[in-house]
């Protein structure tokens, strides 16, 4: 009984990490239908950061969280403006081209600058520490990291269904060009959306560390899982991304508990099926 | 009137086949002349130049699917896995250690391998399309980790002992007739593969890359057309994993990697998509580039590799012999 | 007279909205018909029904006795049922030849062939060339698509449909988007048309459904509301209401 609970608990916080580091590049996808491989990457950078700040530094938690989220946005601004922005509209395989060649060069820059060791982020000792509910005591660490998920989904929740900027934002998801013709800056929207796509991406990568961990490869590692996530939820859709991430999260922890010796096995016949079955993803509309 | 047209017509069939198989001609004889470049300036490199052999049937085969028939895929190295796996399987348990049959055996598999993936993968288009790719390199490469009674697992795949060709020529410790037996294999699937690319069976490819909906229109059958082209595809590939599998007496798990399916979509783009020339040219470069970089400085190889391909994007998005073709086009036309 | 392609109570719903509602529609070998009706009256939604690239809800499509209601676009094409595009649809990188050579090939079902290119197949290249010369495009047999002009790509659309052989053309706005100094090329490709063939065409220019059509048919509202002669169509009370009704320029019908 304590291993499923244990089970439950850290599914659901593995999803709720890929959902907080996914879900920006499900809404940029839904919008710029840009395939964009390195988003990872920007997660990556987050926790890197993140780490410089905390370890090196011995700054406060809270304080690298936000160093991390603010200085990844700032890298990021660079890179969109002159490379995202000759990919836009190109054909897919030019799309998957050029953020495999970011992925790479990042990549080669982490390992260069930090080396290829794991990178932990310390916590404070709040987090470190077991919490009892009552009946079952959790790790406090995950449960800081399922609430943090929550409140993203509920936060972009707002974002998008109740504020003046959400409203041209699904303007421009569901039909660009009509949009423009109507007034809203798309330009404006695409820039906003990236750079908190971007720094949700860096807020994932710092809060899920302790399941993801920091290390140069890690773009590339889980770059099929964000965009299995995204592709598996359909792009665009928070609740589809949602549903996606605790799904797949599920299984692959489920797997890894269950069955380690079968390494990601499950977790990629479960993208497959779910695939074929969905072409579309679980929230795809229709063309 | 009707006699003049036919006759033009007949006559102008003779001119392009000629042209064509002078084309061709010259294809081959520029890989001959690489090839005995490479074993003249390089003798003690022959095993590189061998896997460059390998890895040049595998962009090939990638660029009949992403190339002619515009499908984008990340999990092209699970063709030339399956290959490498089932020669090794077929002489490291079967005893067919006759390389002609493992060659067979590979090419078999490989086809196999492009039927199963190109099943799966035809499912969906887009992005959903690109993860089933990933998807199913990635359960291959574990499915063969935990399979390790068969395939050695992470420690590889060992004890294959490759028999004489024909009963000829022995597999020697400097690779010579690994090599030789590469390029023969390597001109022969390329000579196929520019008659395939060239017939009506491609021609159909290539329409079906720019419009599947038109092909439809016409009567034809998108998805069939697809999946055999990528059982062609998986033959190829297989035959250049079958190759590695003989020439290194080993296969490994990287046969069946991410990174291997990734890298073989660069070179594609590299040297060009949709003229199998391309491939080659890509393939080659890349690789040589790759042994001299990270022979210098390992540490910067991917940062390098990364680089490369952003300006492959920026600035010659036709790859490197498409850019040229189209010069060379640019400038007949004005000489004309 | 037997029908070569015949259309029976047919019916498509979008969301509890007819779409398409109880339309019939016969045509025998040599039939010239148009089809017309107001933007919005579902003429789209009745060519893809007829195409198959939809299904109806009720009703049977027959392509020369045959039931093909459930029977997917490119089987439909293969019984000869072949349609062109409104806004053409080519492979923009291939030539006219290879386009029309595809079509033969296709046709012959031997676009299966790997070993041989059909440049070294007299039989087809003649065709081709016979093709593209009727249509007065021999000229560009071998330029790309992309560089010739979009009145050229219109007819190289009318020869990709005939060397398919139909048995039934559909014709979507043949003229669409073509100045007005190409038209009569295609006007007299149309007119040219074989006179076995059933042309039913899709068309808002009234000048030439009144050249073409020796029937016209009135779609509105996806109900058929009119099946005669081009004469009687400007008289028929309910088409002038469907028109006038909905449309501010009536003179298109007058």
């Amino acid at each position: 009984m304590q291993t499923v609970f244990s089970i439950g608990v850290d599914a659901l916080a593995y999803g709720m990490v890929l959902f907080v580091i996914s879900i920006g590049l499900s809404v940029t996808m839904g919008l710029m239908r840009v395939v964009n491989l390195a988003h990872g990457a920007f997660a990556m950078i987050g926790g890197y950061i993140a780490s410089y700040a905390a370890r090196d530094l011995g700054l406060a938690y809270a304080v690298a969280v936000m160093l991390a989220v603010v200085g990844t946005i700032l890298i990021a601004i660079p890179v969109e403006r002159l490379l995202y922005h000759r990919i836009y509209g190109q054909p897919e395989l030019t799309q998957v081209l050029m953020t495999i060649g970011i992925t790479f060069c990042v990549i080669g820059i982490a390992n260069y600058v930090f080396g290829p060791t794991l990178k932990t982020i310390p916590t404070p000792d709040s987090l470190r520490e077991p919490v009892s509910l009552g009946f079952r005591t959790v790790s406090a660490h995950r449960l800081f990291v399922i609430a943090c998920g929550t409140a993203v989904a509920l936060g972009l929740w707002y974002f998008i269904e109740r504020t003046a900027f959400g409203v041209k934002l699904r303007a421009s998801v569901d039909n660009a060009a009509m949009a423009a013709a109507l007034g809203v800056k798309t330009e404006v929207v695409y820039a906003v959306s990236f750079a908190v796509a971007v720094g949700l991406a860096a807020f994932g990568g710092v809060v899920g560390a302790e399941l993801l961990p920091i290390e140069p490869y890690y773009a590339l590692r889980y770059m099929v899982t964000f965009l299995v996530v995204v592709s598996v939820g359909g792009a665009g859709s928070i609740p589809g991304a949602l549903a996606a991430c605790l799904l797949l999260g599920a299984i692959d922890t489920t797997g890894r508990y269950l069955m380690p010796e079968f390494g990601e096995f499950f977790f990629y016949l479960a993208v497959i099926a779910i695939v074929w079955i969905f072409p579309r993803g679980l929230a795809g509309r229709a063309k | 009137m009707m006699a003049l047209t036919m006759n033009t017509g007949t006559l102008s069939t003779a001119r392009d086949r000629r042209a064509r198989l002078t084309r061709d001609a010259i294809g081959v004889l520029v890989i001959l002349a690489v090839a005995v470049l490479g074993y003249l300036l390089f003798p003690n490199n022959l095993a590189l130049l061998t896997r460059i052999t390998a890895i040049a049937l595998l962009v090939l085969s990638l660029d009949l699917v992403t190339g002619y028939c515009g499908v984008a895929t990340l999990g092209h190295a699970a063709l030339f896995g399956a290959g490498a796996y089932g020669a090794g399987i077929a002489a490291a348990h079967f005893g067919i250690t006759d390389p002609i049959a493992m060659l067979a055996v590979g090419v078999v598999a490989g086809a196999l391998a492009g039927l199963v993936s190109g099943a799966v993968v035809l499912r969906a288009h887009g992005l959903p399309q690109l993860v089933l790719s990933i998807a199913i390199i990635h359960l291959a490469h574990e499915a063969a980790n935990k399979a390790s009674g068969w395939t050695g697992g992470s420690d590889g795949l060992a004890g294959i002992m490759p028999d004489a060709v024909f009963g000829l020529w022995q597999f020697d410790l400097w690779g010579r007739t690994a090599y030789v037996f590469g390029i023969v294999l390597l001109i022969a699937a390329f000579v196929v593969l520019r008659q395939i690319v060239r017939s009506p069976f491609g021609m159909l490819c290539r329409g079906i890359k720019q419009d599947p909906l038109r092909v439809r229109a016409m009567g034809a059958s998108v998805h069939g057309t697809l999946i055999r082209m990528y059982a062609i595809s998986g033959a190829v590939a297989g035959a250049g994993g079958a190759l590695n599998a003989i020439s290194t007496q080993v296969v490994g798990l990287d046969s069946l990697s991410f990174t291997l399916s990734a890298e073989a979509l660069v070179m594609l783009v590299l040297g060009g998509t949709g003229s199998l020339y391309g491939a080659l040219i890509g393939t080659l470069s890349f690789l040589w580039f790759e042994d001299v970089v990270s022979a210098a400085n390992p540490f910067h190889w991917l940062t390098i590799v990364g680089a490369l391909l952003i300006a492959v994007v920026l600035f010659a998005p036709k790859g490197l012999y498409g850019s040229l073709a189209a010069l060379i086009e640019r400038r007949g036309r004005k000489g004309r | 007279m037997s029908a070569i392609f015949d259309v029976r109570n047919l019916k498509r719903t979008f969301g509890g909205l007819a779409v398409t509602n109880d339309v019939s529609l016969s045509m025998a070998p040599g039939d010239r018909v148009a089809l017309i009706g107001p933007n919005g009256a579902g003429k789209t939604t009745f060519v893809n029904l007829v195409t198959g690239n939809l299904l109806p809800n009720s009703g049977s499509v027959a392509l020369g006795g045959e039931d093909v209601t459930r029977l997917g676009p490119t089987e439909r094409v293969r019984r000869g049922l072949v349609r062109s595009f409104q806004v053409t649809r080519l492979f923009s990188e291939m030539t006219p030849e290879e386009h029309v050579a595809l079509a033969i090939l296709q046709r012959e079902g031997r676009t299966g062939r790997m070993f041989a290119s059909h440049r070294a197949m007299p039989d087809v290249m003649d065709e081709v060339h016979a093709l593209l010369a009727r249509l007065g495009i021999a000229h560009l047999a071998r330029h790309r698509v992309s560089e010739i002009a979009y009145g050229q790509q219109r007819l190289l659309e009318l020869a990709l449909a005939l060397a398919l052989k139909p048995r039934v053309l559909l014709l979507d706005e043949p003229a669409a988007g073509v100045p007005q100094s190409d038209t009569a090329r295609i006007e007299q490709a149309i007119a040219d048309l074989p006179a076995d063939l059933a042309v039913l065409m899709i068309e808002h220019d009234m000048d030439l459904v009144f050249r073409f059509a020796r029937r016209v048919v009135v779609l509105a509202a996806g109900e058929i509301i009119f099946d005669g002669s081009p004469d009687a169509v400007t008289k028929d009370a309910r088409v002038r209401q469907a028109y006038l009704g909905s449309y501010a320029d009536a003179r298109s019908v007058a």
